[in-house]
Formats: C-alpha cells, sequence, structure tokens
C-alpha cells in the first residue's frame, strides 16, 4: 500500500485501507490531491481535496471561507444606506444585479415605491449584469478546458459592457448604483441608444460564439455527459438558476415570481435536458440572447421622468438643497450619520440573480441597521454539489464543471 | 408619523395571491400536528411578508419532510437555512428555514425556536443541501444539529473560538493561525 500526502505540518495520517480490486489499474494506491485555495483552475479562493485512483476522483471535500469578510456581521452594524457598497462585493461579476435585490429587499421592507423610469434602468442594470456573468461564465468555463479565443470575443463585449455602466455611476466593477429608493444617478442622454448599438454588436458576437465552440470536437468530448446531476439531485441541492434549468427544472423567478416590470416583457427561459456541463453551457448562451432581447425592450420602453421615490424616510436630499437650505443640510447630516428607521418585520426578498436565486433576508426591530442581514448567495448551495458531482469522474472533468456552475467566492464566502 | 410602530407594510401583491393557498395549508398543518405547531403568523397581522409556521425543535423534521411531499403543499425547495439571535429573549434562537414550492410558485418560512446548549433534529435526510447550511449556522451561532454527518465549522477556520453572528460577539479582535489547515484524510474515507 502506498500512499502520498502533502504533509508538512508534522500531522500523522492514518494510512487508508482500501479493499484489493482486481480491476484497479494502480493496484491499491491512492494519491490524495490537494487543489487549492490558491490554484488557477479554481475559481477564487477555494480548495478541494480529492482522493485519486490513477486520475479519477474516488472521494473528495471542498473548503471555502478564505475570503469570509462577515458580510452579515457587518449588515447588522452599518446602515441601510452604507451596506449598499458591501453587496457589490457579493457576486463581483453582476455587482448590479445585487445592488437592485438589496434595494428591493429593502424597500419592500419599508413600503417604498420606485418610479417607473427608475425601474427600467434597474431591468436593464440586472439584465446588462447577467450578460456579463454569463460571458464570463462560458468564458471561463473554455478557457479552464482550453479554448482560450473563445473567451476574448466575449471579454471584448463584456468591456463595452463595462463602458456603459461606468457612464451610469462611474464605476466599472463594483458599482453600488442602486439607492433605497432610488438611484445613484440618472443615466446620461443618449444613453439608451448606446445600449442599444451594444445590444445589436453583442448579438453577432454571440452568434460567432456559438458557431466557434458549440459543435466543437473536443468541446463536445469535454463536456457531453460530464458532471451529469438530475432533476432530483438538484432538488436535494437546492439548485436555482440556470443550472438548474439545464437539469429541466422548468424554474425562472423573473417570469414566475415577477418583479420590477418584468410582466411586461417578453422572453423566453431555455430549459436543458441532460443536466451536464454542456446543457449548462448552452442555457447560458440562451439566456444571453435573451437577455439581451429583455435589455432591447427596455430600452424601447423607458421614458424620462423623476428616479427618486419622494419618501422622506429614504429620499436623499439634492446637493442644491443641501447647500442652501438649513433644513436640507440637516436632513442630510442626520441621513449620512444615523441612517433612516425602517419598520420592524421581516422579509425574504429574492431575485433571479444571474447564478440562481439571490435573497436577502433582512429582520428589522425599528432600527436604521438591520437585526438580521441574511444573504442567500446560490454559489454556496452549488459548490456544495461539487464534490458528489465530480466524484467518479476525471480531475481534469472537475476542472470543467467547477466552471460551469460559475462559483464566484466572494459571494460564497460572504 | 411613527415609524416604530408596524406599518401595514404589504410587502407586494403576495398576500392578495396566496392568501386562500396559506390559510389552507396552516388550517392543514395544525389539524395534522396539533401542539407540535406552536404559533402561526401570518401576513398583516405581524409584519411579515409569507405566514411564519413556529414548530416544536422535535418535530422539524417530521412537519418539512411533510410539507415537502403532500400535494396540498409541495415546498420542494430548501430556499434558505439560517438563525436569528434574539439576544437576551429565551429562548435566545431561531432556526429559520425557507421554503419554496416550485409548482405554486409560493413561498412560507418555519421557524424552531431554541435555547443556548439544546441542539435541533438535522434536516439533511430530507434535503441533503441541508449539510452546509447547518454547519454554517452551527459555525455562526453555535447551534447544533443532532445527528448531522459532518458537523465542522465551514467559514471560519476549525480552531476558531467563538460564533460570531451572536449578538455579544465582539466586533474587533483577531485570532492567527501560523499554518493553514493540513489536508485531512480521515474526511477521505468511505
Amino acid at each position: 500500500m502506498h500512499e502520498t500526502l502533502g504533509n508538512k505540518h508534522g500531522v500523522h495520517s492514518e494510512h487508508i485501507s482500501v479493499d484489493h480490486d482486481p480491476d484497479d489499474l494502480w493496484g491499491d494506491s491512492r494519491v490524495i490531491v490537494n487543489i487549492g485555495p490558491t490554484h488557477p483552475a479554481m475559481h477564487g479562493a477555494l480548495r478541494m481535496v480529492a482522493k485519486l485512483n490513477g486520475e479519477t476522483i474516488e472521494k473528495s471535500y471542498c473548503e471555502f471561507g478564505y475570503t469570509h469578510r462577515a458580510k452579515e456581521k457587518l449588515g447588522e452594524n452599518r446602515t441601510y444606506h452604507q451596506f449598499v457598497v458591501y453587496t457589490d462585493r457579493l457576486n463581483y461579476c453582476s455587482a448590479l444585479s445585487n445592488n437592485v435585490t438589496y434595494a428591493m429587499a429593502v424597500e419592500r421592507l419599508m413600503g417604498v415605491e420606485v418610479p417607473e423610469r427608475a425601474i427600467w434602468i434597474r431591468m436593464i442594470c440586472a439584465e446588462l449584469a447577467r450578460v456579463i456573468d454569463h460571458l464570463i461564465c462560458v468564458g471561463i468555463n473554455a478557457v479552464d478546458i482550453g479554448a482560450f479565443s473563445f473567451f476574448l470575443y466575449g471579454f471584448h463585449q463584456r468591456e463595452e459592457a463595462y463602458t456603459l455602466i461606468e457612464k451610469l455611476c462611474g464605476a466599472r466593477l463594483t458599482t453600488s448604483y442602486t439607492r433605497i429608493g432610488g438611484l445613484m444617478a440618472d443615466a446620461p442622454e443618449g444613453w439608451e441608444k448606446e445600449v442599444k448599438a451594444w445590444v445589436q454588436k453583442t448579438r453577432k458576437v454571440i452568434d460567432e460564439m456559438d458557431k466557434l465552440l458549440t459543435g466543437n470536437r473536443i468541446w463536445l468530448d469535454r463536456t457531453v455527459g460530464v458532471g451529469v446531476f438530475n432533476k432530483e439531485q438538484c432538488m436535494q441541492y437546492s439548485f436555482t438558476g440556470p443550472s438548474a434549468r439545464a437539469s429541466g427544472i422548468d424554474r425562472d423567478l423573473r417570469r414566475d415570481q415577477p418583479s420590477m416590470f418584468y410582466k411586461e416583457v417578453e422572453f423566453d427561459v431555455p430549459i436543458g435536458k441532460n443536466g451536464d456541463v454542456f446543457d449548462r453551457y448552452m442555457c447560458r448562451l440562451e439566456e444571453i440572447r435573451q437577455s439581451l432581447n429583455i435589455v432591447m425592450q427596455c430600452a424601447d420602453k423607458i421614458k424620462p421622468g423623476p428616479i427618486w421615490s419622494e419618501d422622506k424616510r429614504v429620499r436623499i436630499p439634492d446637493k442644491d438643497v443641501v447647500h442652501n437650505t438649513m433644513e436640507g443640510l440637516i436632513h442630510h447630516f442626520k441621513f449620512f450619520m444615523k441612517g433612516f428607521d425602517v419598520p420592524p418585520g421581516e422579509a425574504y426578498t429574492t431575485f433571479e440573480g444571474t447564478n440562481g436565486e439571490l435573497g436577502f433576508y433582512i429582520v428589522s426591530k425599528g432600527d436604521p441597521m438591520a437585526h438580521r442581514m441574511r444573504i442567500r448567495g446560490p454559489s454556496v448551495w452549488h459548490y456544495q454539489a461539487l464534490s458528489p458531482m465530480s466524484e467518479g469522474g476525471k480531475i481534469a472533468d472537475m476542472v470543467a464543471i467547477l466552471g460551469s456552475i460559475n462559483i464566484i467566492a466572494g459571494e460564497l464566502d460572504r | 408619523m411613527d415609524i416604530r410602530t408596524p406599518v401595514a407594510t404589504s410587502y407586494g401583491d403576495w398576500l392578495q395571491k396566496f392568501e386562500e393557498t396559506w390559510k389552507s395549508q396552516i388550517a392543514k398543518l395544525t389539524a395534522k400536528f396539533g401542539s407540535a405547531i406552536e404559533e402561526t403568523r401570518m401576513p398583516v397581522a405581524f409584519a411579515t411578508d409569507v405566514p411564519i409556521v413556529y414548530v416544536k425543535a422535535e418535530k422539524i423534521v417530521e412537519v418539512l419532510s411533510f410539507v415537502k411531499t403532500d400535494p396540498d403543499f409541495v415546498y420542494d425547495l430548501l430556499s434558505d437555512l439560517t438563525a436569528i439571535d434574539e439576544m437576551p429573549a429565551e429562548p435566545r434562537f431561531e432556526v429559520v428555514y425557507n421554503l419554496f414550492s416550485y409548482s405554486k410558485p409560493c413561498r412560507m418560512r418555519f421557524k424552531v425556536r431554541v435555547s443556548e446548549g439544546q441542539d435541533v433534529p438535522t434536516l439533511t435526510g430530507v434535503w441533503k443541501g441541508a449539510n452546509w447550511a447547518e454547519r454554517e449556522v452551527f459555525d455562526m451561532f453555535g447551534i447544533k444539529f443532532r445527528g448531522h454527518p459532518d458537523l465542522r465549522r465551514i467559514l471560519m477556520d476549525v480552531r476558531w473560538e467563538g460564533h460570531p453572528l451572536r449578538k455579544d460577539y465582539p466586533l474587533r479582535g483577531y485570532q492567527i493561525f501560523p499554518t493553514a489547515m493540513p489536508v485531512d484524510p480521515t474526511l477521505l474515507e468511505d
């Protein structure tokens, strides 16, 4: 019996007893391989320890928490307004989506109505974030498996989308764009036209990407039938979003539990069948197209108007009011130093985030800070399934599976 | 307006949509489980977006596996599992189960009141995915889950002391470990 352990810390390890298997290529030897937390194929600081028989993963366990920043604790010790910036750093590939969901969650607790224009802009934001996130997911998935140029096609469009976001709020990655009851700033004039031009271009790029990769022999060999998770398993592990839809679960919160104006736009929900890496890739690619359709419809329907709710509790006073009136100055000071009180109550607000159900469970006791700020990120539930999905597969398949469920460490560790 | 008194926030249009469903479901639950249901809280009467059903800790697995499969409920997705520290109230903790029904589609919330040191039966037999969520609750609040297959810390290092999301946990302080945790081969045994 032979065994290798990367054991530098002097911890004695028991030999693993494995019964002799005549078909066993490698005799009785098992190798334990530690992948991560800093490894180029792991998406962020994740760690997997796998027991290998040759190249086949027999058993594994996953660890995370290396970038834990205590966001839920911060949520209990920061005002609702201050917490907006922390939501950017959850799923940093789709920061806008988190901003929008968080703002919706607090508005729901307070009963604040947001004007139409703000909602349309928020919808465009959420869908832009979805396109960006899916582009990075399918792109990086392909890079991990060895198709590099595919990623660059999408990357260019992603940068263009970031430029659009930069025009909205001045930041490309950590947007902090929404405010409770409104938006940080209105979209600049002509922004809708630029969005539409971007949509037209991106549609072509997506078709190009589709042609480049989808029928590729090597891609099919590496993805079809890899990391299969059926409907029942998905329900066991609380899968949501594209990863669940790839297994045939016909659910999309945008359609089934519509928030904002999702009832007024038309889109299809792509459903997969096999629940393997390839189906997840196809679902995401189709969702990009559907998101582009939604963005186009939103850009058509958006009209000039206010972007702030006139609810005095949440409305941040305009700068000329602050600088020219005493009341405005006091209001401004109180708003930023003390925050606003949220009526006691609790609500679990969800939105179809890019990777699945993104939820904020906020319990308020009537204070300017939450009593409990629970963040339900889809990554946690998906990452939990990595071990069962990759057991029995090759170690290279694990990399493909990890890319296909799109784990974002910021959301995983919170 | 005194914003410290509960306002009649409607939390969207869910009440109009699901009021009948919720009422009949809660009636069925109380009829079936009787004293295992400690309390039910409907929206409007209480400041909550969906009904909350307080269940006795001993009965939670039975109740949740019932609502998961019964055709009148089909709450088949464990949306979220978490806890709240209600210090100084007694019992101190509430374990919260947010459920979602894919077929209705509506939501309901179940809660279990737990005092310090008391444990809750694990839900891993009903949803395998509850495993990590329960580990996180154990890590952050120190609530133990009876029968859990692998109740270790998950976000914090296994050598960490204290449970960070408790209300009496200090906001500042360091616990620094010189090395990362080595591979634990016992976790890789069949």
